[in-house]
C-alpha cells in the first residue's frame, strides 16, 4: 500500500548550518491493512520521513508509491486529489479554532467540494465513531488534548483514506489519553480496513499497536521486519530498542554464571528453567529482565544467575540451542560483551 | 455664549466630514492593505508561494509609505490626488492621501497576523489537498480573523488622527474646524469639544473593534 523506493531527502543549506541528508537512501513497504511503526532517536528523519509518504516533503531522489500510484511522478494538482485519500494525524492536532469540533471535520470535505447537507452527515457519524458526537459544537479549546486528537482523527478519516499517516500522535497526550487515542486506532484500523504509518519515540506505543516496526538512525534503516518476528532474534537493534536488554555490571562478583535467554512464544522461559534446575539440579535467580505481551505473543530478554555444580552446563546449553532456545552464556570477563545493547 | 449658533452647524458638518473621510479610506484601505498583506505573507521565503524578488519589492514599498511622515505624503501625493479627484482641496480630496498612508500599515499589521498562524495548521490543510488559494481562505483568514480585526482598528484609529492633519491642509473636518475657531480666535473650549468628540469616536470604534475580535476568538 505504501512503497518508498531508495528515498533521499536533502535540506539545502541554510545561512551557516550546512546541508542536512535528513533520509538517506530508504526503502520501505508497508503492507495493506498492516499498522507499521517507525521510531528511532529525535533527529533521525521520522517525520520528514512520514511526510515524504504525502509529498508535503517531495523527495530529493527515490520514489514514493501510495495505493499503486506513484506519486513523485504525478503533476501537482494528481498529487492535491492523492493526498485526499492519505489521511495524517499530527502530534499538536492542528486544530482550526474558529471552527468547531464538527466544522473541522467537515474542513477536508468542503475542501473535496462535498455538498452542505452531506459534510454535515459524514462530520456527524465521525464524531460519533470517535466517541465524539455530544461535542460537535465545542471549539477546540473547550476540549481536552486526547478530545482533540479524536477530532483530528475524525477529520483525517473525512475522505475516506485508505491510508492513515500519524507523527507523533500521542506524544503530546498524557497516558490515559494516550491509551484512549491507540485503542481507537486500532479500532478505526480494524473497522475501515485501514494501513497505518505511526511515526513514534515512544516504544510502548509500537509495542501497543504495531504490525511491524522500522528502526531509523541518521536518516537510514537501521532494522525493521513484523514484530512477532524480530523479538525472536537474539541480536537485532530493534528488539533491542524494543525489549531493553538487562543490564549486567550490577551483578558482578558474584559468582555462578550468567545466562541471556530471548523468551518467545515458542521457547518460553520454562523450558530452560526445567532443563537448568530440573535436570542439572542448579540454583537458579532472575537476575533482571522482563517479559511482555507484545503483538499477541509473549516475548522477552532474561538474564538468569545460575549458581552450583557448572560441570554439565555447556553441554545442556549446546541442548536448549539446538532445539531453538535462544540462551547465551555472558563472559564474565567482558563487560562490553554484556551491556552491548543497553545503551539504546 | 451668543456664537453658539453659529458654531453648532460647523460642528456638526465638521464632523460629518471627518466621518467621511475616515469612513472611505478605512474601506478602501481594507481592500487594498488585506490583499496586499496576504501577498506579503505568501511570497516570503519559505512561505505558501515564495517569490523573493517580488516580496522585497513590495517590502520595499510598503516600509516607504510606513516611513514617510504623513505631512510629506500629502504634499508628495498632491498630483496623484488631482489626476483622481481633479482638487487637492476639499473631504475628498484628502481620502487620496489618507488612503496611501493607510494601506501600507495595514498590509504590515495583516502579514504579523498571517504569520502568527501555526504554520502545522498549514500544513494539517495541505495534507487533506488543499489548494494555495484554500490555505489562505479558510485556514489564515479564518485563523486570523480577531487578530486582523484588532490590526484594523488600530489603523482606522490612526486615520482619525492623520484626518486631523489632511484637515489642516485644507480636507475639512474636525481637525480644520479646531484650528479655524478653536486655535486662530483663541477659543479653548472649542478646541477641547473637538477633542472630546474625537476621543469619543475612537473610543466608540475601539471598544467595538475589541468586542467583534473578543467574540471571535475561541481560543
Ligand atoms: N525544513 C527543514 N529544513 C532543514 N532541515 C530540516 C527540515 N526539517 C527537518 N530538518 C532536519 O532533518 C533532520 C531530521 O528531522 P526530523 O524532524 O525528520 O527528525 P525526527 O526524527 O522527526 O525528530 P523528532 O523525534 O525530534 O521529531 C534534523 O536534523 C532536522 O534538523
Ligand atoms: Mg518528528
Amino acid at each position: 500500500m505504501i512503497d518508498l523506493h531508495d528515498v533521499r531527502k536533502v535540506f539545502p543549506a541554510r545561512g551557516r548550518s550546512g546541508e542536512v541528508v535528513a533520509v538517506d537512501g530508504v526503502s520501505l513497504r508497508v503492507a495493506a491493512g498492516e499498522f507499521a511503526g517507525v521510531v528511532g532517536p529525535s533527529g533521525s528523519g521520522k517525520s520528514t520521513l512520514v511526510r515524504l509518504v504525502n509529498l508535503l516533503e517531495r523527495p530529493t531522489s527515490g520514489s514514493v508509491t501510495v495505493d499503486g500510484r506513484v506519486l513523485t511522478e504525478l503533476p501537482d494538482d494528481e498529487v492535491r486529489q492523492a493526498r485526499r485519500s492519505i489521511g495524517m494525524v499530527f502530534q499538536h492536532f492542528e486544530l482550526l479554532d474558529s471552527r468547531t469540533a464538527a466544522g473541522n471535520v467537515e474542513h477536508p470535505l468542503e475542501l473535496a467540494g462535498v455538498g452542505r447537507a452531506e459534510r454535515r452527515r459524514r462530520a456527524t457519524e465521525l464524531l460519533d465513531l470517535v466517541g465524539l458526537g455530544e461535542r460537535a459544537d465545542a471549539h477546540p479549546g473547550q476540549l481536552s488534548g486526547g478530545q482533540k486528537q479524536r477530532v483530528a482523527i475524525a477529520r483525517a478519516l473525512a475522505g475516506r483514506p485508505k491510508v492513515l499517516l500519524c507523527d507523533e500522535a500521542t506524544s503530546a497526550l498524557d497516558q490515559a489519553s494516550t491509551t484512549g487515542v491507540l485503542e481507537l486506532l486500532r479500532r478505526v484500523r480494524a473497522e475501515l480496513g485501514l494501513t497505518v504509518l505511526l511515526i513514534t519515540h515512544e516504544m510502548a506505543v509500537v509495542k501497543a499497536v504495531c504490525d511491524s516496526a522500522v528502526l531509523l538512525e541518521r536518516g537510514r534503516v537501521v532494522d525493521s521486519g513484523r514484530l512477532s518476528e524480530v523479538l525472536t532474534r537474539e541480536h537485532s537493534p530493534l528488539a533491542d530498542a524494543l525489549l531493553p536488554a538487562p543490564l549486567t555490571d550490577a551483578d558482578a562478583g558474584h559468582g555462578g554464571v550468567l545466562l541471556r535467554v530471548t523468551v518467545t512464544d515458542r521457547t518460553p522461559e520454562t523450558v530452560v528453567l526445567q532443563t537448568l534446575i530440573g535436570q542439572l539440579g542448579l540454583a537458579v535467580e532472575v537476575a533482571g529482565g522482563s517479559v511482555e505481551t507484545v503483538a499477541g505473543g509473549r516475548y522477552g530478554r532474561l538474564l538468569l544467575r545460575a549458581t552450583g555444580d557448572l560441570s554439565r552446563l555447556d553441554g545442556a546449553l549446546r541442548g536448549l540451542r539446538d532445539d531453538g532456545v535462544l540462551i547465551e552464556p555472558i563472559p564474565r570477563d567482558s563487560g562490553a560483551v554484556a551491556t552491548a545493547g543497553a545503551d539504546r | 455664549m451668543s456664537d453658539w449658533a453659529r458654531v453648532w452647524p460647523q460642528l456638526l458638518e465638521a464632523t460629518w466630514e471627518t466621518l467621511y473621510m475616515v469612513g472611505v479610506s478605512a474601506l478602501l484601505t481594507v481592500l487594498l492593505g488585506i490583499p496586499l498583506g496576504i501577498l506579503l505573507t505568501v511570497t516570503a521565503p519559505g512561505a505558501l508561494a515564495p517569490r523573493p524578488l517580488l516580496y522585497r519589492l513590495l517590502g520595499l514599498v510598503v516600509n516607504l509609505g510606513r516611513s514617510l511622515p504623513f505631512i510629506i505624503l500629502l504634499v508628495l501625493v498632491a498630483p496623484v490626488t488631482r489626476g483622481v479627484v481633479g482638487t487637492t482641496i476639499g473631504s475628498t480630496a484628502a481620502i487620496v492621501p489618507l488612503t496611501i498612508g493607510a494601506v501600507p500599515f495595514l498590509a504590515r499589521l495583516v502579514e504579523t497576523s498571517l504569520r502568527e498562524v501555526a504554520s502545522g495548521k498549514v500544513e494539517a490543510a495541505l495534507s487533506m489537498g488543499a489548494r494555495r488559494r484554500d490555505v489562505v481562505r479558510t485556514v489564515l483568514l479564518p485563523e486570523a480573523r480577531p487578530s486582523l480585526i484588532a490590526g484594523t482598528t488600530v489603523t482606522v484609529v490612526a486615520l482619525i488622527s492623520y484626518s486631523a492633519m489632511a484637515g489642516a491642509v485644507g480636507g475639512g473636518g474636525l481637525g480644520d474646524f479646531a484650528i479655524r475657531f478653536g486655535y486662530q480666535q483663541f477659543r479653548t473650549d472649542i478646541t477641547l469639544l473637538t477633542v472630546v468628540l474625537l476621543l469619543l469616536i475612537v473610543q466608540v470604534l475601539q471598544w467595538a473593534g475589541d468586542h467583534w475580535a473578543r467574540r471571535l476568538a475561541h481560543a
